[in-house]
């Protein structure tokens, strides 16, 4: 798998992962035997998951070594934030891989909250946890005379075009097999579409989602459910069942997996090309649905999406307009 | 508990900015009605004309906050007066569900408000404005832009 030879001619590829699951990583090993294909084409220089290489291997490279580069996760430390950089400056191409590299993802929730409330609600105030030391993770400690040093941790998760400069998007939570392995050949090809673009078709998932056709053209919603609550009709568009489903607001390239799951779009592939908040794209497409001019109706309509942030900015909080929920403070921290 | 998180409240030199899309048919000619009837309102409004409250899409107000507004009004036709008819109940909905994904962004609701004003009723668009701007004042500034330069200046490269 590993070529042994440092006189390779393939073309290098690596796989880095920042603030993520694990998930893009197992979307990768889940190409299967198409994988194979790809390990034929190319060198795997480094990818922490699988293969035992050190980042100062990636340090001895020449700047722009390796031809491409699939970082996966979101920002949310300061090592984090110089691995991009060193891989950002030996990579020709450098790609975010999944919905935290793209957007900021589920880790992106996080901005949310800030990093002291993190820490507290993690190391002290969980019922669960037991602290009487209250011990918090320190950046440094000293002992014997040695010392040893955590990363930084961020109050705000970052995307990674947030924090470095990047070629391509594959977006997904993670990307399908599908768009991985276009992606892949793209980029072997040598015919590169243009920098910025997202590898994946810019238009809705509605698109392409086999139940478009029972997608009525005005809806008038009169009540909003969960999927918990109701038998889904396996057959008709989830929004038309009342389900609120994020594909008209989705960039499509899935082929609507969720919903072929019977589960709504929960919009991990974000926005389409000219959309610049998703959620607040999001927020004009479900509250023009609801059925009601009566003000008290209309609020008692959209309450029955509980948790409207959670829903609209699942994947996308850092890469939002605000970005984060507003802090108490401005500066005191630096970041 | 570190500071507060609307530092500036109580100093006394703060004028808010606030942004207000105003629809054409209505309140915008409300604001053209106040200043040719020389009526004095707080001068803290920037008035953006819409053709319809409909048309304000959730994004202009997101990015008005995003990029330093203090606070954003709508003003749109009375309910059943819209020109295109169903317009300002589109923006009726919309400013529900987006008023609690604010709140929820630690943008408070006094922030945020959505008015019915006639093109008759420049008295009700100054009393509207200067209740507004006192409210987002004892707020005070939103200060998007310090935490938007701060959020870019640790990860400059
Ligand atoms: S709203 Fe959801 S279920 Fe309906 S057509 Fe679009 S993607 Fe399919
Ligand atoms: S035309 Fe005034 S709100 Fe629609």
């Amino acid at each position: 798998m590993i070529s042994e030879n440092a006189v390779s001619a393939k073309p290098k590829v690596c796989f880095y992962w920042c603030a993520s699951c694990g998930g893009c990583e197992e979307a990768v090993v889940d190409l299967a035997e198409n994988i194979l294909d790809v390990v034929e084409a190319v060198d795997i220089v480094f990818w922490p998951v699988a293969l035992d290489f050190k980042r100062k291997d990636v340090e001895a490279m020449e700047d722009g070594e390796i031809l491409a580069c699939f970082v996966n996760g979101a920002v949310r430390m300061d090592e984090q934030k110089e691995m991009a950089q060193l891989l950002r400056k030996k990579s020709k191409v450098l790609v975010a891989f999944g919905s935290c590299s793209h957007l900021g993802g589920v880790p992106g929730l996080a901005n949310l909250s800030d990093r002291q409330s993190i820490f507290d609600t993690v190391y002290l105030d969980n019922p669960t946890t037991e602290n009487p030391d209250g011990v918090v993770p320190k950046m440094t400690h000293e002992e014997n005379g040695r010392s040893v040093s955590l990363p930084e941790f961020y109050d705000t998760v970052r995307t990674l075009d947030q924090v470095v400069d990047v070629d391509y998007y594959l977006p997904g939570c993670a990307p399908t097999p599908k768009i991985i392995l276009g992606a892949v050949q793209t980029l072997l090809s040598g015919n590169l579409p243009p920098k910025k673009t997202v590898l994946s078709p810019d238009v809705a998932l509605c698109s392409e989602c086999s139940r478009k056709d029972s997608k009525p053209e005005d809806l008038a919603l009169i009540e909003f459910k969960r999927p918990h609550e109701v038998l889904i009709d396996e057959e008709t568009c989830l929004l038309a069942q009342g389900i609120p489903c994020m594909g008209p607001a989705t960039r499509a390239g899935c082929e609507a997996q969720c919903v072929n799951g019977n589960m709504p779009c929960s919009g991990c592939f974000g926005p389409t090309g000219r959309v610049k908040d998703y959620g607040g794209k999001v927020i004009a497409a479900l509250a023009s649905m609801v059925g009601s001019n009566d003000e008290e109706k209309i609020v008692e309509i959209l309450d029955k999406i509980p948790d409207p942030i959670g829903t609209f900015y699942r994947y996308s909080m850092p890469s939002s307009l605000l970005r984060r929920r507003r802090m108490r403070t401005v500066g005191s921290h630096t970041n | 508990m570190r500071e507060e998180m609307n530092p500036g409240v109580g100093e006394e030199k703060f004028e808010p900015r606030i942004i207000c899309f105003f629809c054409a048919w209505c309140t915008y000619l409300a604001a053209d009605l106040a200043g040719t009837s020389r009526m004095k309102y707080a001068p803290n409004m920037r008035i953006i004309r819409v053709m319809c409250s409909g048309r304000v899409d959730p994004q202009f107000v997101l990015d008005a906050f995003a990029k330093g507004a203090d606070g954003v009004l709508i003003g749109g036709c009375h309910p059943g007066d819209c020109h295109y008819q169903e317009g300002n109940y589109k923006a009726l909905r919309r400013y529900h569900l987006l008023r609690r994904v604010l709140t929820g962004m630690g943008i408070e609701e006094d922030r945020f408000r959505l008015e019915w004003i006639s093109a008759s009723e420049a008295d009700r668009l100054k009393a509207v404005m200067n209740d507004m701007v006192e409210k987002v004042r004892a707020l005070g500034p939103i200060n998007s832009v310090p935490r938007q330069e701060v959020f870019a200046e640790e990860v400059i490269v």
